[in-house]
């Protein structure tokens, strides 16, 4: 229904459009007579201020018209049904709507009939008075900005600057989402972690040494406490984070000095985009490579040596996320090695310096700042990482130092907390926000720090 | 005088020293080369071996083996009252049908044992399909006609070379005696090999032989098209304002900080964001697509923003001051002249955002598109997978069919990165201009 009238003034605006382009036209077919717009300015200006505050007001019922109706019914419930935990009250209201709506609802019902029935009846009248009352302010809205502009069309109206404006506005507003999405994230994860350290302290938290989410779901059960310190999941983040950085700063650095400094144009045509297809790669794809190739590689190497290895590993984590992270560093130093004057080279090859000494004592200390920032940035990548230590590192929350180990991650964890059922307020799913909110905080202050590192201590050659 | 001769022997000894050290200096430089070569041979052998592992794994999983029998639809057994009607037709045991021409064939004394073993030969989709065919035409009862349906998945394995009669009979899922009969039907012709359709236009299923990725491409299309439809106009139109439009102030610094965070924000964050805002608090749907195009579009948003203004920047100014001269206003500079000779590039970019929004996984995981949906999606608003998200269900079967076909899903959904990264080339190259 909404959508249907979203399209009515959206061909609505298309019709006013020609109108106005037309009539505006016309006025400049009359002699001595001279537009201040060009006459389809004139079409979008009677086109806006019909359609566009119909389009609000569409907008608005279409985000709130759910949680009005909700509102309103969960306000007329009898008191037999208000007496319910808040859950049944939830399933109830969500029972009605879809007996008053014909959804599918795979849930048996295990109300009273007549207050169900009831409670439908009372949704379906709200729908169709919220339907009326959007279908008149939409239709009020549209006329009088019909006849508004109607009347104002004229040779001499300025619509090229309102209709600008307006179209200025809109960039502004585009850009503005950015913000949005981080003050999104910086709320939704705020508040879910605030309801989680309501259940858990946020010091058993960060410095608990046992993570085991379960809940028991019976009181009686035994052995089924949910311990939510979360020391093994950073230390594990940190072992495999390591190890990638291990393996992937000395090949990523060094391929970048060789394609700077050493390769020719030729060899780096080649080798530049090939390093970039190992960029391209989805992550769950460096999963499965890790999952099912490195995994048991590592094991059967580890068990010639007569030691006993569980297919998922650290290393095998940690290794293949190295590679991943590999183009990652190499273009990143590449450029910054590439910003390094020439005129310092120069200077060091004239004092007697083989090409490598110039690299070693001249260029890489003059780029160490826009190194460090990479590296930085890539330690942040990897702190990120999802799809292959899911797959790869195991889900035991061991704390250990071992790479051979199975150990889990900050990543790991959420993806299990949140894949599957479960209900949204246990403080088990909570607890995933909580990890989420230490995952970005730590992740911003990486990139921060990388920022400050490249601004604060680079040279400035100009 | 002394002073100039212990120079000039210092001097000498000093030369010496140099052509001393130059052998050792020479060598470090061509050590410190080879450092560079093998770093680089490791990651382009890193590459191939990854590719490769995939590629060995994943080319068997488009290929299938099909078995062609004819059956017969026993009048008397099964309708011996002429009953026609779907309850009684729906009823019919087609197993039974099945094990039963495949004991004619082979010739096998009926026992429990045996028919429980020849029934496992074949997919359980052979079934499906003579009980639609005797639905559709209920006069083909009592009479033999010839149908194809695909193998078990363990018989596949086993002609694509996966299971070996040398193992141990214990330690394989077939016995002596399956391999046996097929070998032998395989010998009378009855069992072909052809290029594996289904796994193009078949959803998700539990058996193997019959699990596709159609669902997942619809998946993964449908929120690839919410993506598109939100990404480039929000990302265009916030480029344009940065780059053309906005004053320098402590505002456009601050969005500026903000979308250079955004880039680095772990993708996951943005699932969490998607988990608890659009689905928690506008109650959108779980699992569909509308959600995780969503998600996505937020996601590639700072890389589109990025690669449209590096493309308005490249946009020769003179452009610019020609419209202006000519008494355009801002606006129809920038709308008329700017973006249309900007466009090619920010379409590159987009296509190159729109290819890594097809790879990424995780926050389609917290949004819940990881369910099992055995059918592809209707709309953006069911309940769907995505491509990756397939790969990773596969992943985490356990049956040995699941890996090559997890592998083919691999190789499937780099086939599609590979061309739209290729027209990104192309575009690049065919509209590139410099001033």
């Amino acid at each position: 229904m909404l959508w249907f009238l979203t399209a009515l003034v959206l061909a609505l605006m298309g019709l006013v459009y020609v109108q106005a382009a037309r009539k505006a036209h016309g006025f400049a077919q009359q002699q001595g007579v001279r537009l201040h717009s060009r006459p389809g300015y004139h079409g979008w200006y009677a086109a806006l201020w019909t359609g566009v505050p119909a389009l609000i007001i569409l907008l608005v019922a279409l985000l709130l018209q759910d949680r009005l109706m909700t509102a309103m019914v969960r306000g007329g419930l009898p008191a037999e049904i208000l007496a319910l935990p808040p859950e049944r009250i939830e399933l109830f209201l969500r029972q009605a709507e879809a007996l008053a709506f014909g959804y599918e609802d795979l849930s048996t019902i295990v109300f009273p009939e007549a207050a169900l029935a009831a409670a439908a009846d009372h949704y379906e009248r709200l729908k169709s008075l919220i339907r009326g009352a959007v279908l008149a302010l939409v239709a009020v809205a549209a006329v009088l900005g019909l006849v508004m502009t109607r009347r104002r069309l004229a040779p001499d109206l300025r619509a090229r600057p309102v209709v600008e404006r307006f179209v200025n506005g809109l960039l502004i507003l585009a850009s503005a989402v950015a913000v949005l999405t981080t003050v999104g994230i910086v709320m939704s994860l705020l508040f879910e972690s605030l309801r989680f350290f309501q259940s858990v302290s946020i010091f058993e938290f960060l410095f608990g040494m046992k993570w085991s989410p379960q809940i028991a779901l019976r009181a009686d059960q035994v052995g089924q406490s949910g311990a939510f310190g979360a020391v093994p999941l950073f230390a594990g983040t940190m072992l495999i984070m390591v190890i990638a950085m291990i393996t992937a700063a000395p090949i990523g650095l060094f391929s970048a000095i060789y394609l700077s400094e050493y390769a020719s144009k030729r060899a780096r045509d080649i080798i530049k985009p090939v390093l970039e297809i190992l960029a391209g790669i989805p992550t769950v794809v460096y999963g499965f490579f890790a999952a099912l190739t490195v995994g048991p590689f590592v094991r059967s190497v580890a068990e010639t040596m007569g030691m006993s290895v569980p297919n998922q590993s650290a290393l095998a984590a940690g290794v293949v996320m190295g590679i991943m992270i590999i183009p990652f560093i190499s273009s990143l130093s590449d450029d910054v090695i590439n910003a390094v004057p020439q005129a310092l080279r120069d200077g060091a090859y004239a004092m007697g310096a083989t090409q490598s000494e110039t690299v070693k004592n001249v260029v890489l200390p003059a780029a160490l700042p826009g190194i460090v920032g990479a590296l930085l940035l890539a330690v942040s990548r990897a702190i990120g990482e999802t799809m292959i230590v899911t797959m790869a590192a195991g889900q035991a929350a061991n704390l250990t130092a071992n790479p051979l180990d199975q150990v889990t991650t900050v990543t790991v964890q959420i993806v299990m907390l949140l894949t599957g059922d479960q209900e949204f307020d246990s403080p088990k799913t909570l607890a995933a926000f909580g990890l989420g909110l230490t995952l970005f905080v730590a992740t911003l202050c990486l990139n921060i720090l990388a920022l400050r590192v490249v601004q604060k201590y680079r040279e400035k050659y100009e | 005088m002394t002073d100039m001769a212990a120079s000039t022997s210092s001097s000498a000894s000093t030369t010496d020293r140099i052509s001393k050290s130059l052998v050792k200096r020479r060598r470090a430089e061509k050590r410190f080369r080879l450092y560079g070569q093998i770093a680089i041979g490791f990651a382009v052998a890193f590459l191939l071996i990854l590719l490769g592992s995939i590629v060995k794994d994943g080319y068997r999983a488009f290929w299938m083996h099909e078995i062609q029998l004819n059956v017969t639809v026993d009048a008397d057994r099964f309708a011996p009252e002429g009953q026609r009607d779907e309850a009684s037709l729906r009823g019919i045991n087609y197993d039974a049908i099945i094990v039963q021409s495949l004991r004619d064939k082979l010739d096998v004394e009926n026992s429990r044992t045996n028919r429980k073993a020849l029934r496992d030969l074949v997919s359980q989709e052979f079934g499906f399909v003579l009980r639609e065919k005797v639905l559709a035409d209920p006069s083909l009862i009592g009479q033999t006609f010839s149908l194809t349906a695909p193998l078990d998945d363990q018989a596949d394995l086993y002609f694509k070379g996966e299971i070996k009669r040398s193992v141990a009979e214990d330690n394989r899922p077939l016995t002596d005696r399956q391999l046996d009969w097929l070998d032998e039907l395989k010998s009378q012709g009855q069992i072909k090999s052809k290029f594996n359709t289904l796994l193009f236009t078949r959803s998700d299923s539990t058996q193997p032989e019959i699990a596709g990725l159609w669902g997942a491409i619809v998946g993964s299309f449908f929120t690839l098209s919410v993506t598109l439809l939100l990404s480039v106009p929000l990302a265009v139109a916030a480029a344009v304002y940065l780059e053309e439009f906005a004053p320098k102030n402590k505002f456009t610094d601050f969005i500026e900080i903000n979308i250079n965070n955004l880039a680095a924000v772990p993708s996951i964050v943005f699932g969490l964001l998607g988990l608890a805002v659009l689905i928690n608090f506008f109650g959108m749907p779980r699992s569909a697509p509308i959600v995780g195009g969503v998600v996505l579009a937020l996601m590639v948003l700072p890389t589109i923003i990025i690669s449209t203004r590096a493309s308005l920047k490249a946009v020769s100014p003179s452009i610019r001051q020609a419209a202006l001269a000519l008494g355009a206003s801002k606006n129809q500079s920038v709308f008329q002249h700017v973006l249309p000779l900007a466009a090619p590039g920010i379409l590159t970019g987009t296509i190159i955002s729109m290819a890594q929004a097809l790879g990424e996984t995780a926050p389609l995981l917290m949004i819940g598109m990881v369910s099992f949906v055995p059918s592809a999606p209707e709309s953006v608003m069911a309940p769907s997978t995505a491509l990756p998200v397939q790969i990773y269900i596969w992943e985490n079967a356990s049956e040995r069919s699941f890996r090559d076909r997890t592998a083919a899903a691999i190789i499937v959904l780099l086939g599609f990165m590979i061309v739209m990264n290729l027209a990104a080339v192309l575009l690049r190259r065919r509209f590139e201009r410099r001033w």
